[in-house]
């Protein structure tokens, strides 16, 4: 690789993009059963606490019923499947294609409940480049948005994504 | 209804009660039926090898953050809100690992009439390793 090639990660694709809300989406309804489900799978191999499944118990709390885990993620299993590139799926490819996930911080507003319908956009927010054990790696920061059928806050998350 | 913790008890040092899951396919394979999250290199050894782990499949980062969301909800309680979580992927969840939440009470205050709590938490494995540095703020009821 020459180093005219190392010089950066950076596309116009990014410098074009950046700071502008996109990638709206539209979750359906969230069901009771998937709020119990995802408590479980996280929870496993032990019971996962009442709020997530127990109607009764949770009408009794300050929340007054059953809610989601804060990382409850409504929009799961969507009809019209997203396209991945090849890179993302395996964790190889060229140069600048290796992608990592790393890391995220949430800030959570009301919770998630049963018939919600959460609505998601998100932007690039900002970028570095540094020198790592893999060469040269772009660290992307995105901010994503969700709110509820309220117009309520319910979740910004700015998630970390690493190239190499 | 009554609260696990109040805002009163809590004092900078204080440790949240570690939380632990030994981790593989069984958990793995659970999450991604339900965060949809079927990546190969989560899902096959070969695959995982094929990204560079020799030890083949690892876990999902999404799940270690939902570890850290359990911790804290089992220790805060359900009269008390979680804010914020973030963490950094340091290291990889390998099979067989047994990871452990652990957490630490940085700092306290009233703001804006709410009682916050601020940590530095952690995900260790087996060894001791940490895996996932980060933070969090929650919420906690008052006495008054």
């Amino acid at each position: 690789m020459s180093e005219s090639e190392d010089e950066t990660l950076v596309t116009q694709d990014m410098i074009d993009r950046q700071g502008v809300w996109g990638g709206e989406r539209t979750s359906p309804p969230i069901a009771e059963s998937d709020i119990r489900k995802w408590a479980i799978a996280t929870y496993w191999p032990e019971k996962p606490p009442a709020i997530y499944w127990d109607a009764e118990y949770a009408a009794g709390t300050k929340h007054g019923g059953i809610i989601a885990p804060s990382d409850f993620n409504p929009f799961a299993w969507p009809v019209d499947r997203p396209t991945r590139p090849a890179a993302a799926n395996t964790g190889q490819g060229g140069r600048g294609r290796t992608g990592l996930n790393g890391g995220q911080t949430d800030t959570y507003g009301v919770p998630m409940r049963a018939d919600d319908v959460i609505r998601s956009r998100s932007r690039l927010k900002e970028w570095n480049e540094r020198q790592g054990r893999m060469g040269l790696m772009l660290y992307t920061f995105t901010e994503t948005e969700w709110t509820n059928q309220n117009d309520e806050m319910v979740r910004t998350r700015i998630s970390t994504g690493i190239r190499y | 209804m009554t609260a696990n913790l109040f805002f009163e008890d809590m004092n900078v040092g204080d440790e949240i009660p570690n939380w632990s899951r030994k981790t593989g396919f069984m958990n793995w394979n659970r999450y991604a039926a339900v965060n949809d999250e079927f990546v190969p290199f989560h899902m096959d050894d070969e695959a995982g090898r094929a990204a560079k782990n020799e030890q083949g499949a690892f876990g999902m980062g999404n799940l270690r953050y939902a570890y850290i969301v359990n911790a804290l909800r089992d220790w805060i309680g359900d009269e008390a809100e979680i804010r914020e979580v973030g963490c950094q992927y340091r290291a990889i969840n390998q099979k067989n690992d047994v990871l452990t939440v652990v957490g630490k009470v940085t700092e306290k205050k009233v703001e804006n009439g709410e009682n916050l709590v601020m940590l530095e938490t952690n995900v260790t494995n087996q060894d001791g390793d940490a895996t996932c540095p980060g933070h969090a703020i929650v919420v906690l009821p008052s006495k008054t």
